[in-house]
């Protein structure tokens, strides 16, 4: 007997299917889960409960960190809703985004040998006013049927903007050693 | 012999005795234990009226094993066979020790993890663990009067799956039920947040002896969230100590004739720092074996300056954990200091300059972390109603695969939230490959010789298809005390292939029965007594939480006929634990759990929907 896998993410913490979520609702819905499920509550019991709530527990872990991240949310919406992101497969994309992108990743490597600490800092700056539009993009897209499949391609540029980001703080670390 | 426990005239027998759990920081220096007394956590003091026991172990030749300050003391006269920070050893392989420098053991090269040839045979640092952790059961169970049912063992947050399994089976060795292994530092903030009843996000500075751990923690509502952790498993106290005898050794031209000599001349530099947290200037004299002596002297400015670069090299994994934690500076409303190493004023001024505010010292650095994880014994051993507090703690190092060209693919992120299990699917290289290599590597490395490698395993059989077709899932699953296990299996064309693996340095479970049952007859004590009591332990605290819940639940959630059986069961666990056959106990205590599954999963399943309502099942039968 395992957890009830059938659920999605959103029914697991009674949350409506819907990538526009009340934040705060799902933390409340993660940690009163995990108040009950955590192996921590189970130490003195049985081992069939004991791997019930390990179990359990990594089920509320997985679903929270997915809902957590807007992109992880998107893309877990459009796979439940039958879409694939096809990350992996489809590599087309709009030439003006892929020359920004390119861009960008060279003045993070400009800014990182030079070490130019300000430069950083306004690239990542930069980089979060990117990813705030995008991610509005993403939720009205998301918000019509219509739409989903055209958001396919902003989760795609949506993971190249991730990509950058981490970039940005590996330079951020080289810098600070 | 455990003293069976008698109510007070009057008073109705608790629902459970209270149980005997205990707290245990085995750390790079020194160890302790602690419990939780009416209420309040405090230290167990040893025979010779210290809280501390100096984590070393001398092996003698007649087979004789001297634990604690004795141990210690003898450190110069006989350091090959006197084993000190052994921590630093634990699940290491003999490339990771090398780095330590010039140690006067004889270590020898095994599959790893290294081991130390010593006049009492070969020992490997799992074994060196378990008799400090063996003198710190006694010395619990005498304090006690009692057997205990368990303890919550500490590691450093930065602790490897190695490291962390090492340490679980030195537990095993010494007989000591393992309740969880904690991280240091989040045990620290348990130790604290319950005292001060703080709210907030808070870091946690832990400079050991060996180790340095940052961890950024969230305090709220009885919820400890771990956000992030890092740190440096290579950088602690003793390296101040080898700084300043690096330093004199140059200054004073000191040539030290063998290991005792160095010994002599790093317990001097330990004493010196020590004394350089109050005073402005030390002097010493220091003897050495060809009867030479020197007079020496350290100012605090001095080593302050020797030293600068240690401290700073702590700043580092503060800000990448600041940064896992996406959180800056400001955000902190607190920074706890833990471990001997923070008395040193220049690491607090340090501290204190990056953090804009003053480290909170109020208790005891040393012994913060052995009360936190008190605290968590007593909870996990059911003695206190787990509601008022919960551990998120998280892994500190990212797991992954090795896949072609020898790079790391991360299969789950570091400072994720444990429990935790992630599948990921691979596929075949070439056409008509039938077998899969899966090598499964720990660390942030984008290559894989540059990360920690933990366990390699072939997945076979896997039906021939041209390349790209197959679909091998790899599931790794990381438990509440952060060890991993992995799976694979390959689900194309119907064919499963399942391998489990535990990492590990190589021990298997049947190699730690054999070490278990070596080190009982050498201490004369009887296996089979132990191995009943160990088994009667458990039968009862099934029978206890079975009741329990049948008495709950047992009328909602139950036929009559499953009600029935699950009593036959458990009437027939009580008849099989009152005899004195441990293997028939053992038998009959899974029998009980298997016929029991059904009923917890419910149990679980009417818990969730009530966690999901916001309401408990208590506030359901009182309205």
């Amino acid at each position: 007997m395992s957890p009830d896998f059938t659920k999605n993410h959103f029914e697991l913490f009674a949350l409506p299917v819907s990538f526009d979520i009340d934040t705060q609702a799902l933390e409340r819905a993660y940690r009163d889960l995990l108040r009950e499920v955590h192996p921590d509550r189970f130490a003195a019991a049985s081992d069939a409960e004991k791997r019930l709530a390990a179990q359990w527990a990594m089920r509320a872990n997985e679903g929270y960190q997915t809902l957590k991240s807007p992109l992880k949310r998107g893309r877990y919406f459009l796979r439940i809703n039958g879409i694939d992101t096809e990350e992996e497969t489809n590599t087309a994309m709009p030439v003006d985004f892929l020359q920004q992108q390119m861009e960008w990743r060279e003045a993070v490597v400009e800014a990182r040998s030079a070490r130019d600490e300000a430069r950083l800092d306004a690239l990542a700056a930069h980089r979060l006013d990117e990813e705030k539009i995008m991610f509005e993009t993403l939720q009205l897209q998301l918000s019509a049927s219509a739409m989903l499949s055209a958001a396919r391609l902003t989760v795609r540029k949506l993971r190249f903007i991730e990509k950058l980001g981490e970039e940005i703080d590996d330079a951020f670390e080289a810098l600070s050693a | 012999m455990a003293l069976l426990q008698i109510a007070e005239p009057g008073e109705a027998t608790a629902p459970h005795q209270h149980r005997l759990a205990v707290g245990i920081d085995l750390g790079t220096t020194n160890s302790l234990v602690a419990t939780v007394k009416s209420g309040a956590a405090v230290v167990l003091i040893n025979h010779d009226g210290d809280p501390l026991l100096p984590s070393a172990v001398r092996y003698e030749r007649d087979g004789g094993v001297i634990v604690g300050h004795a141990a210690r003391a003898a450190q110069a006269e006989d350091p090959e066979n006197t084993i000190v920070s052994v921590k630093r050893f634990m699940g290491r392989g003999i490339a990771d020790v090398a780095k330590y420098g010039a140690l006067p053991y004889r270590f020898v090269d095994a599959p790893g993890m290294v081991k130390i040839e010593t006049v009492a045979g070969i020992k490997s640092p799992v074994d060196v663990s378990a008799e400090i952790l063996r003198v710190l059961r006694k010395q619990a169970e005498e304090s006690l009067a009692g057997e205990l049912v368990g303890a919550v063992i500490t590691v450093p947050a930065y602790f490897d799956d190695a490291q962390r399994q090492a340490t679980k089976d030195a537990a095993s060795l010494a007989g000591i039920n393992v309740l969880r292994l904690l991280n240091e530092p989040t045990a620290a903030a348990v130790a604290y947040g319950l005292d001060n009843a703080s709210e907030g996000t808070f870091a946690v500075f832990d400079l050991g002896g060996g180790t340095f751990d940052i961890s950024i923690l969230r305090l709220a509502k009885g919820i400890f969230e771990v956000l992030a952790t890092n740190g440096d498993s290579g950088l602690g106290g003793d390296d101040f100590d080898q700084a300043i005898g690096a330093h004199w050794r140059n200054a004073y031209g000191i040539a030290a004739a063998d290991h005792r000599d160095t010994r002599r001349l790093l317990m001097k530099a330990r004493e010196v720092k020590e004394l350089l947290t109050t005073q402005e200037t030390v002097e010493t004299v220091l003897p050495l074996s060809y009867g030479q002596e020197f007079r020496l002297k350290l100012s605090r400015q001095e080593f302050h300056a020797m030293t600068a670069s240690l401290v700073l090299r702590t700043l580092k994994p503060v800000r990448k954990a600041l940064r896992d934690a996406k959180l800056s500076i400001t955000d902190i409303d607190g920074v706890v200091m833990v471990g001997g190493a923070t008395r040193m004023p220049h690491v607090q001024k340090a501290i204190a300059a990056f953090f804009g505010k003053s480290p909170l010292n109020n208790l005891d650095p040393d012994k913060v972390v052995a009360l936190g994880a008190a605290i968590q014994a007593n909870v996990l051993a059911g003695n206190r109603a787990a509601e008022d507090l919960l551990l998120l703690d998280v892994i500190p190092l990212s797991l992954g695969l090795e896949t072609m060209g020898g790079l790391t693919e991360k299969v789950i992120p570091r400072n994720a939230t444990i429990p935790v299990a992630r599948r990921q699917e691979f596929t075949t290289f070439k056409d008509g490959q039938t077998a899969m290599s899966i090598h499964v590597v720990q660390g942030e490395r984008e290559l894989v010789k540059d990360c920690r490698s933990l366990a390699r395993f072939e997945l076979r059989g896997i039906p021939p298809m041209v390349a790209g077709a197959a679909r091998v899932q790899v599931m790794f699953q990381v438990d509440a005390d952060g060890l991993l296990s992995v799976s694979a299996r390959e689900a194309v064309s119907g064919v499963e292939t399942r391998v489990e693996v535990k990492p590990s340095y190589g021990l298997t479970d049947a190699e730690i029965a054999a070490m278990l049952k070596a080190s009982f007859s050498h201490a004369d004590e009887d296996a089979q007594a132990r191995a009943l009591f160990e088994q009667r332990v458990e039968a009862a605290r099934m029978i206890e939480a079975l009741q329990s819940a049948l008495k709950k639940d047992g009328d909602i959630l139950l036929a009559g006929d499953e009600l029935a059986g699950i009593e036959a069961a458990l009437a027939s666990l009580a008849q099989v634990a009152a005899g004195a056959d441990h293997r028939a106990i053992k038998d009959s205590i899974s029998s009980l759990s298997g016929a029991t599954e059904d009923f917890a999963a419910r149990r679980m399943d009417r818990s969730v929907a009530d966690a999901l309502r916001g309401r408990k099942l208590e506030d359901l039968k009182i309205s």
